[in-house]
């Protein structure tokens, strides 16, 4: 599913490496916390793994896909199955919520009966079915939030990648949210969750990557 | 919960509205299509010029025969003939020639009597013969017409032949040259209207960077993207050349009369014109008829073109964005 060898990635040209010789594999349905001190490359480690960007260097595999050697026009299906949650949600400011969420639907090329009725239920999911028609700037940062994460899985990815998802929002809601990202996993999705939220790695215990500096110093 | 709405007409995922505002590239599309609807006109009205320089004065020819009367030089087994009847049996006899037609001395009276009034009649001045010849087609090259020129000096000597042709070509390479202007001048128009959408969409993308970004992290292709920037360039652009057509078109309608009389209607623009001033269908119809016919037809064909150049170029300006993405 995802595979790193001794990949290291750079921004630019003079800039120094973010993230150092980082290898870890996780096999299909597989669960992984993110964690360390900001700045360590968590983040970078996400674009990554979200097909934003290319290694610098080493061996990268998205599912089951070489990276390194697949062509450009090929990546886009491979995005579409991959949902993201990002810390700073990147809402379509001009969209309302429903729309949000629909975006991914449309953009595989579903039908519109199904889009309406998936990002209906997702929104719904999340608590926000009444601020359908809102668009983000009406709405709070825990809400905001909510509509980032149900974009993110209403076109059920195979792989799921959050990026601090529980930032801004309470604690029934974050635990809410933990059990969407289980049951997710339950079914075959891999999950990996970027966090500084040690409380809630402490209720929900599984493996973890954990980077310090750019380099992973543990894998388990 | 009722769901807020299904994707309507028209939905703006990438809220290029505003990214791609409809004031600055409209006006600016217009004024692009002003310009080229002006030098289209120029175009087609160096045309109009050269064609009528070429079929008048280009197309005609005076052969002058002194001592009209007098025996022609004799040829073997002919009847004898005047030296006027036999220049105007050979220009008849030559190909290349459509008209020949030999002024009647009532004729040559007349034009002289602007000079002579009342003398044109009676004077006793020794007036030479007067074949009027219109070429047909092409008319003649210069061998053909040095041969000509030495049969009709043979038949009766002193015989000469008045043409327009260094004058007339001289003013067909000048109407060709402003015809070549107006057309460089209508590739520069759509050269700076294609930098101007370019600009456009380069200003657009650079607002909606972001949104782009993470559409495109969606899993939005390229070509996704492009379309949607394309269709709004060319909406635009279009709308902008529809206003400048029209703000043209009394510009063009003013010039075409101010050069109705110096310019001949092709028999597309005869029509067209006949169709305008014959109709009688409203009080502006004779002035409609001078505007030819060529440019009735441009016309309409300017929102189109810049249409089509506002999609290719934001396609292009697009795509050639989203290679930085990976």
């Amino acid at each position: 599913m995802v595979r790193l060898s001794e990949v290291g990635l750079r921004y630019g040209l003079g800039g120094g490496e973010i993230l150092h010789d980082v290898s870890f594999a996780i096999g299909p349905g597989g669960f992984r916390w993110l964690l360390g001190p900001s700045g360590a490359g968590k983040t970078s480690l996400l674009r990554l793994l979200s097909l934003a960007t290319r290694p610098s260097r080493g061996s990268l595999e998205v599912l089951d896909t070489d990276i390194g050697n697949v062509a450009r026009r090929a990546l886009p299906p491979l995005r579409r199955r991959i949902g993201m949650v990002f810390q700073d949600f990147r809402l379509l400011p001009h969209l309302t919520a429903f729309d949000n969420v629909a975006l991914p639907l449309r953009l595989a090329g579903r039908p519109e009966g199904q889009i309406g009725a998936d990002a209906t239920e997702m929104l719904r999911w999340v608590g926000l079915g009444a601020k359908g028609g809102a668009r983000p700037a009406e709405l709070s940062g825990g809400e905001q939030q909510r509509v980032a994460i149900a974009r993110a899985v209403v076109g059920r990815p195979s792989l799921l990648l959050a990026d601090e998802p529980t930032g801004n929002l309470d604690e029934s809601q974050a635990e809410r949210l933990m059990q969407l990202l289980a049951e997710l996993n339950r079914v075959g999705t891999t999950v990996v969750v970027a966090t500084h939220n040690d409380a809630m790695v402490a209720r929900h215990p599984g493996r973890a990557l954990v980077l310090e500096h750019g380099r992973l110093v543990r894998d388990g | 919960m009722a769901r807020p709405s299904l994707r309507p007409r028209g939905f703006d995922d990438l809220g290029l509205r505003r990214a791609l505002g409809d004031r600055m590239l409209p006006l600016l599309v217009a004024a692009m299509a002003f310009l080229a609807a002006l030098a289209g006109a120029g175009a087609v009205g160096a045309a109009a010029l050269a064609d009528h320089w070429r079929q008048g004065a280009g197309a005609a020819m005076t052969v002058q025969v002194p001592r009209p009367g007098s025996a022609a030089t004799p040829v073997a087994g002919t009847a004898e003939e005047t030296r006027v009847e036999r220049v105007t049996a050979i220009l008849r006899g030559t190909p290349g020639l459509a008209d020949t037609h030999a002024l009647p001395e009532s004729e040559l009276n007349e034009l002289l009597r602007p000079w002579l009034g009342g003398l044109a009649e009676t004077t006793s001045l020794p007036l030479p013969g007067v074949v009027a010849v219109r070429l047909a087609g092409d008319g003649m090259d210069d061998a053909g017409f040095a041969a000509l020129a030495g049969r009709l000096a043979a038949a009766a000597p002193g015989t000469t032949i008045e043409a327009h042709r260094p004058w007339v070509r001289r003013l067909s390479l000048l109407a060709r040259s402003l015809q070549a202007c107006a057309w460089a001048a209508l590739g520069l128009v759509t050269g700076v209207a294609a930098c101007v959408i370019a600009v456009a969409t380069r200003g657009g993308l650079a607002v909606r960077r972001e949104v782009i970004e993470t559409v495109h992290g969606l899993g939005a292709t390229d070509g996704y993207i492009a379309q949607r920037f394309a269709r709004r360039a060319a909406g635009l652009a279009g709308v902008g050349a529809l206003i400048g057509a029209v703000a043209a078109l009394p510009v063009l309608v003013g010039l075409a009369n101010l050069a109705a009389p110096f310019t001949a209607l092709d028999e597309a623009g005869a029509s067209a014109g006949q169709w305008f001033a014959g109709g009688q269908w409203f009080a502006g119809g004779q002035w409609l008829a001078a505007v030819p016919a060529a440019l009735w037809l441009g016309l309409p064909v300017l929102p189109l073109a810049a249409g089509m150049i506002g999609f290719a170029t934001a396609q292009g300006t697009v795509r050639r964005w989203l290679r930085r993405l990976p």
